[in-house]
């Protein structure tokens, strides 16, 4: 029981991570292929000043997916990481490029600079969500195993893949989205238009690649097809599916309100029916929830922290993510930095 | 022969594992003491300014907060990266414990959530917030803060002197108690002692730029504040720091009395120990070089000569470190005790002026030493770090795990070339860092020379290129 509902809880983390730190991949993605530096300058400056403050707090989300992982699931935790170790390796080191090159491409002022962090955090943001989507994948269509040690098999598969390149889709459809909305936000038309019509394009990418897959997991992740195309899976599926439609509608509108939170919701929902077809496995057929859950004690307590520190955070959260919102939030300039700043500013 | 055999058991992945652990947490480790105490310095300087009304205080608790932007993002990837080698080269104790320890990293990422948060409020908040609200927002950062060195403490402390379980036939941890996992013995020294450090260290590491800057000349009242409030911090808490070792050697020597051992490269169990100021460990229990003084480590452990010390012969071969390690632990624990003392020096001389001619000390060589300082103690705290982690070989959680068994099954180059290119992309990562850091106090500094009113020579980038939002055109 309890398990479940720690089970339930690494899966809302996991969707969360999909959400927040995928709509930072995206405005990754969106940079590498803004084009040349004359060419991309403005959507590159869009997408340094929209994401600048929420940045950190969308990617902590990841080390609590592990956490939840390794403190609620330990041998789930132990599989995963020994038979998807290279896909894992890749994504942590896409990491620590991008977040690097994001942190200090802003402070860095020449344009060679610039171009070198820009690069890496680019080429970072597609490798990372690639990885670790075909880490999901191979778990999804239970190549991870007791046994297993690391192989190619186990993430260099039709599902794995496809997770992967569904999750760049994903990314590059929040982070377009989100940044349409910034565009609106600074009053900056052209650009709104320059994204939107971005956002469509990577929709049309995701529910195409969404089919595919659906197709493939029919041969390669059996137990998964049978979850999403039955029972709670399926309804997050046309959850998933209405929201794709939404957001189409949404993104032609004049005004685009509320497409963000369409998105959201398709990538969520996906996430969430990837986790309930695959009920009641941790791993599909080798691993239950029950099988791959720690003491009893540490679950109640893994879910009362988690209870006492949603009370403290969501609130702390949603009042970031208000005043980023409505433009409270802006990043120190030089000038803020010179001496006589106070005084210009009174 | 022994030793060879010994070797054959440890698994040729355990070399480059333990490599990789070692070079990314020693990295990890230098940005730490910024991420858990600037923030409170910056806020006591913030703080200073508002109440004050000193235009000064706040330039410099708004440069701090930039430096705070680079050096807490830099974290969150170096820490992230520690999360996922836990899974790619520990699997086994992951697999084993993790339920049993884990929970301390639950506290932890849920408190790194708010530091967060908070830190985004805080640092994007200067411009648009009105000025308390602002500041008021600021004050819960460093509760975050030790909020989430609680966890990570408590998980490092549960691997020093595991608790909170029994184990079953099959060796396999069972009827878990999570107070008794998080508060083991070890936890309470170690939480205090590496809190205290921190802040002690990001002092002096503060300070000590402003020192330099001294040294070359400029004595204004921005170089003399951003000195005085940080070095003053870390001079208050520098005995406390040093009364805390005390105290958590005593504890080590009670409750893990082989690391102690390695510590003091104590060989045989014995009263009357001598103390060796650093000296090398031979496998044969013989000592070359160092420092001897008589009976001072049963004094030290005990209070009394006639303490008896437990050596490393206590256990056998396979439960101790190495003559080699026991060394390691041995000249960074010295290290760190040494230089944790001259820090008690330099920071008596400070009170002393300050008691006796109610001013700062003048004497260059005190800002000579104020400069060293911060890198020395940044130099304590990896040594800190090397005695607990090194003394506790060959165990990952002491008396229960190896580190051999707890080591990923990945083949042994697969890990070298990860090492490599994590080194590579570290070397790139910290180099750039720095670089930053450099350009940042150049531009700076500049500024300040030029002087008077901004001038319209910014490059496009540092201004929002578009809309309502230029800081020009506020209202």
């Amino acid at each position: 029981m309890i398990a479940g509902v720690v089970a339930v809880v690494l899966l809302l983390a996991i969707a969360a991570y999909a959400c927040a730190g995928g709509t930072d991949y995206g405005a990754g993605f969106w940079d590498l292929t803004a084009g040349g530096a004359e060419r991309g300058k403005r959507p590159r400056w869009l997408i340094d000043h929209a994401m600048a403050p929420v940045w950190e707090v969308n990617n902590v989300w990841l080390i609590f997916v592990l956490v939840i992982m390794w403190t609620g699931f330990p041998v789930f935790f132990q599989q995963v990481f020994t038979t998807m170790w290279l896909p894992l390796v890749l994504a942590a080191v896409g990491i620590v490029l991008r977040g690097a090159g994001f942190a200090l491409r802003k402070p860095t002022r020449r344009l060679a600079g610039r171009r070198l962090y820009g690069a890496v955090f680019a080429v970072s943001s597609l490798l990372t969500p690639f990885f670790l989507g075909a880490a999901v994948g191979g778990v999804a269509s239970g190549r991870v195993t007791a046994t297993t040690q690391a192989s190619t098999d186990a993430w260099a598969n039709p599902t794995s893949l496809l997770f992967g390149l569904l999750a760049i889709a994903a990314t590059a459809l929040l982070g377009a989205v989100f940044l349409a909305a910034d565009a609106r936000r600074f009053a900056v038309p052209d650009l709104d238009g320059y994204f939107r019509r971005r956002a469509l394009g990577a929709l049309a990418v995701v529910a195409a690649l969404a089919v595919i897959t659906l197709a493939v997991t029919h041969g390669d992740a059996p137990h998964v097809w049978h979850g999403l195309t039955h029972g709670v899976g399926l309804v997050f599926v046309i959850v998933a599916a209405l929201g794709t439609l939404a957001t189409a509608w949404l993104l032609t509108r004049p005004s685009a309100a509320w497409s963000r939170v369409t998105a959201v919701g398709v990538v969520a929902s996906a996430v969430i029916a990837w986790g309930m077809a695959q009920r009641p496995y941790l791993v599909p057929t080798s691993l239950t929830v029950a099988e791959g859950a720690g003491a009893h004690t540490t679950l109640r307590w893994l879910a009362f922290v988690t209870l006492v520190a949603v009370v403290l955070i969501v609130p702390a959260v949603v009042f970031l993510y208000w005043l980023d919102t409505h433009g409270e939030l802006e990043g120190l300039t030089d000038a803020d930095l010179r001496r006589g700043a106070v005084d210009d500013r009174e | 022969m022994h030793t060879a055999l010994l070797l054959a058991d440890v698994p040729p992945q355990t070399l480059p594992a333990r490599s990789m652990m070692a070079f990314t947490l020693a990295s990890h480790i230098i940005l730490v003491p910024l991420g858990v105490a600037l923030p409170l310095i910056t806020l006591i300087m913030h703080g200073y300014g508002l109440r004050r009304s000193d235009p000064t205080a706040l330039l410099l608790a708004r440069r701090w907060s930039a430096v705070m932007a680079v050096q807490f993002a830099i974290g969150v990837v170096t820490g992230t990266v520690l999360s996922f080698e836990f899974g790619l080269l520990w699997p086994g104790m992951m697999g084993r414990w993790g339920d049993v320890f884990g929970i301390g990293f639950g506290v932890e990422a849920w408190a790194f959530f708010l530091e967060a948060v908070l830190i985004a409020i805080y640092l994007y908040g200067w411009r648009r917030l009105p000025s308390r609200t602002h500041f008021l927002l600021g004050l819960p950062l460093p509760f975050a803060a030790l909020l989430g060195a609680f966890g990570i403490l408590a998980a490092n402390s549960w691997m020093n002197t595991p608790r909170g379980f029994t184990l079953d036939s099959a060796g396999n941890p069972v009827d878990v108690k999570i107070w008794k996992a998080i508060f083991t013995p070890m936890f309470g020294p170690q939480y205090w002692h590496f809190v205290v450090a921190m802040f002690v260290t990001a002092g002096y590491v503060v300070a000590g730029v402003y020192a330099v800057g001294r040294l070359r000349g400029r004595r204004d009242r921005y170089h003399r504040l951003g000195f005085t409030i940080p070095f003053t911090l870390a001079a208050v808490l520098t005995p406390v720091q040093f009364v805390l070792g005390d105290s958590i050697a005593r504890q080590v020597f009670h409750k893990q009395p082989v690391k102690f051992a390695a510590m003091e490269i104590v060989w045989t169990t014995d009263t009357h120990q001598p103390e060796y100021l650093f000296g090398r460990l031979h496998p044969n229990g013989t000592i070359s070089g160092g420092i001897k003084i008589p009976q001072l480590d049963s004094i030290l452990a005990g209070f009394h000569a006639d303490t008896k010390v437990t050596g490393l012969t206590s256990v056998p071969a396979s439960d101790r470190p190495t003559a080699t390690q026991a060394t390691i632990a041995h000249w960074a624990f010295d290290t760190m005790v040494g230089i944790g003392s001259l820090l008690v020096l330099l920071a008596l001389w400070y009170a002393a002026m300050w008691l006796l001619r109610r001013r700062m000390p003048a004497s260059p060589w005190f800002f000579r030493c104020a400069a060293v300082a911060g890198v020395a103690s940044v130099v304590a705290v990896e040594c800190g770090w090397i005695t607990t982690e090194v003394g506790r070989q060959p165990w990952i959680v002491y008396q229960n795990m190896r580190v051999a068994e707890a080591v990923t099954a990945t083949r042994s180059t697969s890990l070298w070339i990860m090492f490599g290119l994590v080194v590579v992309v570290y070397v790139f990562v910290f180099g750039s860092f720095l670089a930053v850091l450099l350009k940042m106090r150049t531009r700076w500094r500049l500024a300040d020379e030029t002087g008077g009113p901004r001038t319209p020579e910014e490059t496009p980038e540092t201004d929002t290129p578009y809309g309502p939002r230029s800081a020009g055109s506020r209202p």
